[in-house]
This record gives C-alpha cells, sequence and structure tokens, in this order.
C-alpha cells in the first residue's frame, strides 16, 4: 500500500514538473510571469513583489556573476528569459547577432525619465532596443585598517601589484575586466587589438597570480566585509554597499583610469511575454521604485527626476557619481572582434593553468 | 517481493529502463563524440584532440587531486563502516541518518560553509587565536584555505558518504556463519578481518572507489570556492569551454576534454568490475 503511494506521489510531481515549463509566460493558474535574468546584488528585491502587486504579473528572477556567463546561457537555448540587463558592450552584440528586440517604447511611458547624455550611447544609437538601467566605474576598494596611508596616497592602479600585500589581494573572476586592468596599468587602451598589447597585458596578470588571494566576483562581499582579503578592484555601486556595512573600507577611482560601464534592461527577441517585460522595465524606471532601488544598489543612475530624488549623501558622492575629469580618464568597453576574443579566452585559461 | 515476477516477455519489462538509458545516458554520450570530432563549421576534424595535450598538466593535477581524495576517503570511510556493521541496529540507523543528513543540504551550501570554517578569520584560526591571546601570545593564523589541500578537504568532506554507505552495505552482508567457521578453524581476529572480511567487502570498496573518484576528478565548483579560483581543474576548463567565461563558447573542444575523462572514467570502470569479478562474491555492496 505504502508503495503504491509513493508511486503514485511520483507520478503527480512528474505530472505538474510537465505542466510548469509547457506554458510560455504563463503559470498554472493562468496568472502571467516574466523571467528576468540580472546580476548578482543588483536590485532592491521588494520592488519584485511591488510589480507583482501592481500588475499581477509574477517575476522569476535569477542571476549572473559576468556578462558572458549571461550570453552562453541565452545563445545555449538553455533557459528563456524576457528581460535581461547586460553592460554596453555586450548589448552591441547581441544586438549584431539579432538578439534583442526592439522595444516598443509606448509601453514604457517612461523612459522619458532618462537624461539625454544617457540615450543613443554607441552599443544602442538609434534608442530602440535598451533602457539604461545604471552606470558606473570600476574602483579599488581597501581597508584602512591594514593598508598603510603611503600606499593609497596615489591613487594609483599599482596599488592591485604591491608586494607589500600579497596574499591579500582579489582580483576579477573575469577576463574582460581583469585584463581592463592590466592594460590601465600599461597604458593600453582595454578596447586594444593588437595582440602584443594583449601578451603584454597577460604577462602583467601573471606577475600579479602569486599575489592574489582568490579571483573572485560575487564572493568579494563576503571576503572585503570580513576583512579577509585587504585590497580589491570591484565595480563601483557594489563597493559602495560594502563601505556601507564596514567603516574601515575606502576606495577610489585609479588616477590612470577605469572602466565605465553602462548596464541596460532589454528585452530577448524569443521572449514569451514581451509586454509585460515592457510593462517591468517601465515599472523599473518610475520614479519612487528607481530612488528606492539606486539607494538599495548605489550605482549611479541616469534617471533624471529620481536623481533630483535622492539622498543627498548619495547624489554628492565622488565615487558615485565621480567628477568631469575623473569620468574623462575612464573608458567604455567596446565589443572586441573574434580574433581579439579568441586571443583573450587563450591568454585567460593559460592563466589559470600555469601551475 | 523476493520472487521475481515476469509480465509478458523479458524485452518488455525492461523496456522503460532501456528507454531511460538511451534517452539520459546514450544521445548526451553521442553527443559529446560527436561535438568532439567535429569543427564549429560542423565538419569532422580530429584538432580538438590536440587540445587534449595542450591541456595536459591540468589533466594530470586533477588525476593527483582525485586520487589523493579518493585514497583519504577510504582510509577514512573504511572503519567507519567497519564499527557501524558491528553495532547495534539502533547504532546503525542512527548512524546512516547521521551520514545522510548533510546530504539534504545543497552541496554549495555545504562547500561555501567551509570558506567560513577555513578563512584567516574563519572558525578554525580564529578560535585558535582566542587561545593564543589568553596565554599572551600571537598568533598569525594558518594557511587553510585558496590552496590544493583544501580542495581535496572539500572533496573528501563532500564525497566521503558515497564511501562510507557502499563499504558498510557490503559488509552487513556478510554471512555471520562464515566469520564463525573462520574462528572455529583457528584464525585469530587479525585473519578472520584479512582473510573472510576484507576480500568480501572488495565489491563494496570498488563502487566506493568509483563513487568518489569520478565525482572529484570532474568537480569544478569546489576548486573556485575553496582554492580561491586560482587554479583550474579539468573541470573548471570544460566548464569554462561551455559556457564561455573566457569569451569564448566552444562545444568542441569542451566535448573533446569531456571525452578524455568519459574513457578515463570507463576503463577504470571496466578494471574495478574485473575487479569485482575475481573477488567472487554474492555481497554485492552496490548502491
Amino acid at each position: 500500500m505504502k508503495k503504491r503511494l509513493l508511486s503514485l506521489l511520483c507520478a503527480v510531481l512528474l505530472l505538474l514538473s510537465l505542466v510548469g515549463c509547457s506554458d510560455g509566460g504563463n503559470t498554472a493558474e493562468g496568472k502571467q510571469s516574466i523571467n528576468v535574468y540580472n546580476w548578482g546584488e543588483y536590485i532592491d528585491q521588494s520592488v519584485l513583489d511591488d510589480f507583482e502587486d501592481k500588475t499581477g504579473i509574477h517575476v522569476n528572477y535569477t542571476t549572473y556573476a559576468s556578462n558572458e556567463e549571461m550570453y552562453s546561457k541565452i545563445v545555449s537555448g538553455a533557459a528563456s528569459y524576457d528581460v535581461i540587463i547586460p553592460s554596453e558592450y555586450m548589448i552591441s552584440k547581441m544586438i549584431n547577432e539579432d538578439l534583442l528586440a526592439e522595444l516598443n517604447f509606448d509601453n514604457i511611458p517612461n523612459y522619458k525619465y532618462i537624461g539625454d547624455e544617457y540615450r543613443g550611447l554607441s552599443y544602442d544609437p538609434d534608442e530602440k532596443y535598451s533602457v539604461p538601467y545604471t552606470w558606473g566605474t570600476v574602483v579599488i576598494v581597501y581597508n584602512t585598517k591594514y593598508v598603510d596611508e603611503e600606499d593609497v596616497k596615489d591613487e594609483s592602479i599599482e596599488l592591485l601589484w604591491n608586494e607589500k600585500y600579497a596574499g591579500n589581494i582579489l582580483m576579477f573572476d573575469n577576463p574582460r575586466d581583469a585584463f581592463a586592468l592590466a592594460h590601465i596599468k600599461l597604458g593600453h587602451s582595454m578596447n586594444t587589438t593588437n595582440p602584443e598589447d594583449w601578451y603584454e597585458a597577460a604577462e602583467e596578470l601573471k606577475k600579479q597570480k602569486p599575489l592574489v588571494q582568490a579571483y573572485v566576483m560575487d564572493q568579494i562581499f563576503d571576503k572585503m566585509l570580513n576583512e579577509e582579503a585587504y585590497i580589491a578592484a570591484y565595480y563601483a555601486g557594489d563597493a559602495m554597499t560594502m563601505m556601507d556595512e564596514n567603516e574601515h573600507l575606502a576606495a577610489y577611482v585609479p588616477k590612470e583610469g577605469a572602466n565605465m560601464f553602462f548596464d541596460s534592461m532589454c528585452v530577448l527577441k524569443n521572449s514569451q511575454n514581451k509586454e509585460g517585460a515592457e510593462k517591468f522595465i517601465n515599472f523599473m524606471c518610475e520614479t519612487d521604485i528607481a530612488v528606492r532601488n539606486a539607494e538599495a544598489v548605489w550605482y549611479a543612475i541616469p534617471h533624471t527626476a529620481a536623481y533630483e530624488a535622492l539622498d543627498p549623501e548619495q547624489r554628492e558622492d565622488p565615487l558615485v557619481y565621480p567628477p568631469r575629469e575623473t569620468l574623462d580618464k575612464c573608458e567604455v568597453f567596446i565589443n572586441l572582434n573574434e580574433e581579439t576574443l579568441i586571443l583573450q579566452s587563450e591568454l585567460w585559461i593559460n592563466l589559470k593553468t600555469q601551475y | 517481493m523476493s520472487k521475481a515476477v515476469t509480465i509478458g516477455n523479458k524485452k518488455a519489462t525492461v523496456a522503460p529502463f532501456s528507454s531511460w538509458m538511451v534517452v539520459f545516458v546514450l544521445v548526451p554520450m553521442a553527443l559529446v563524440v560527436y561535438y568532439a570530432f567535429t569543427s564549429s563549421e560542423g565538419g569532422f576534424t580530429l584538432d580538438n584532440l590536440k587540445w587534449i595535450y595542450t591541456y595536459r598538466s591540468t589533466m594530470f593535477l586533477s588525476l593527483r587531486l582525485a586520487f589523493t581524495a579518493t585514497a583519504i576517503c577510504l582510509l577514512l570511510a573504511y572503519p567507519i563502516a567497519y564499527s557501524m556493521s558491528r553495532a547495534s541496529e539502533k547504532i546503525q540507523r542512527n548512524a546512516t541518518l547521521i551520514i545522510m543528513l548533510p546530504m539534504w543540504m545543497n552541496f554549495l551550501v555545504r562547500t561555501y560553509s567551509w570558506m567560513t570554517i577555513l578563512e584567516n578569520n574563519g572558525l578554525i584560526n580564529s578560535a585558535l587565536r582566542s587561545v593564543f591571546s589568553l596565554f599572551g601570545g600571537e598568533f598569525d593564523g594558518f594557511q587553510l584555505i585558496n590552496n590544493r589541500g583544501a580542495i581535496v578537504l572539500g572533496m573528501v568532506y563532500n564525497f566521503l558518504p558515497y564511501m562510507i554507505l557502499p563499504i558498510y552495505t557490503s559488509l552487513t552482508k556478510i554471512d555471520n556463519s562464515l566469520l564463525e567457521a573462520a574462528r572455529d578453524l583457528g584464525s585469530d581476529g587479525f585473519n578472520v578481518f584479512r582473510r573472510v572480511i576484507l576480500p568480501l567487502s572488495v565489491p563494496g570498496i570498488i563502487s566506493g572507489i568509483t563513487m568518489v573518484f569520478i565525482p572529484s576528478i570532474s568537480t569544478f565548483i569546489i576548486s573556485r570556492i575553496l582554492g580561491g579560483g586560482k587554479d583550474f581543474l579539468i573541470g573548471d576548463l570544460i566548464e569554462d569551454y561551455f559556457l564561455g567565461n573566457s569569451g569564448v563558447v566552444n562545444y568542441n573542444i569542451g566535448a573533446a576534454l569531456s571525452m578524455v575523462l568519459m574513457v578515463l572514467i570507463l576503463v577504470a570502470t571496466f578494471f574495478m568490475n574485473h575487479f569485482d569479478k575475481d573477488a567472487k562474491t554474492s555481497g554485492g555492496g552496490r548502491i
């Protein structure tokens, strides 16, 4: 008897799982849903509930750790998503490969709040595919308890290569960001396609490897907050979040320059619920929602009305909204050509397989 | 329960099993082989295989770590399984439960928790530090994480139950009268173990070894979390080629590297099975 019950239960479970995945955009009760795929630690999760309360659309929320991870997941067709929030170079790559849907801006009236300087940037020049979400730069975070003032007063990128702190430095675990730092150190453009520049940058990373405690992405929060490591390079908003939680942390934009990024909301071409996805994008651009979200994630926002309504402490922070002269030293990623990508991949794997 | 029931002909009864095997084992394996021997344009090529040579040092490192982890698991698991099998039924039940308990938690969560245990400011080092400070001493802390040892520890911790349980099962299946007979015929305790118990538990050891070695050699997340992401193991490399974290997605190279792993595992299992047959037991510790 017991056994029969068990097999019945199994059968029911199997059936349920079949039902669960067969209807794009609709859950079993006929409720609408959308799949949102975003960077880790990059949203105020409570706005997702508000969105569901307001529109009745359920949000299935999942996260990734890098643009490349997101891209391969989508290209493999292993999962279907509606809204994604990639960085600029990945957006232009995805536009080229015809993966993104043209947005219907009638459904996104709040686009009017997006500041002029954030519209029509080179990755989406005709403003067809993307709605800017946040922007920021890469900064160097350090712990004032362990790092001497002497070593940070020139605000240099060299800190990441300082042998004094061997074993206490964290580095990006994705090649694009890691190589960008090495290129900056050498004075190259981070979008260089000259193989020589890439070999030189790889040498720098190899030199740095013995000093590195670990290559991390979201684990950085844990390690910096627990003072497990003293120095790291990371995205400004996340750095601000960490500084908020540990008073000994400080950060600067390196004087040699840094990567400046724009992350924008896009809808995938094969979205099962494009209208729901556009509703979501519009919702994220509601002024009060944008303020709440910005105050949670600490990234700079392109939303003019929300910017005005921000807590002045955040609005006036030079790390969140760096002054013009700092931004002038920064560079935005552009999509690398195929040969350079292959070289980057080879050099990165080489770095990780030199024992 | 004990009687085998035959419904219709034999073929019909194995149909569910064989279709399962075809869909979830043979087809995926065929796909791996297909990708390994094709280029990105789809034509036949042997080029992908040269990457196996390129990454030989990664392969050896993974083999070494997996061997070490398996050996440690065996050394730890056998005494545990042995004392379990000799204990009262109640203790056996509880011990099995305790061994299974951590497996109810997600693998990733368990591995992450080791991070907070091993870190320089983690549980072990802070505890040692407070002990030292009691005596007015200074203690820098041991380097317990972000090295190979931590990777092996992660493997041993995560896969140890897969070694204990099959050995335990094969030990409990040993007929007690055999041990009594050995005693009657004049064997001392050590000889009973060496000449009766150990040979009869070989099937359990074999399946334990396979069940620990295979996940150990193919793991990729343990090296990232506990090894600091500095050194790729073969699993990391395969993941990288399939997910394109380094900027290039290449199923063909990824498949070629996976194929080596498959061949390695097949060869190992073949030898193991051979061993198994030599042991000629009816015990059978497979789970």
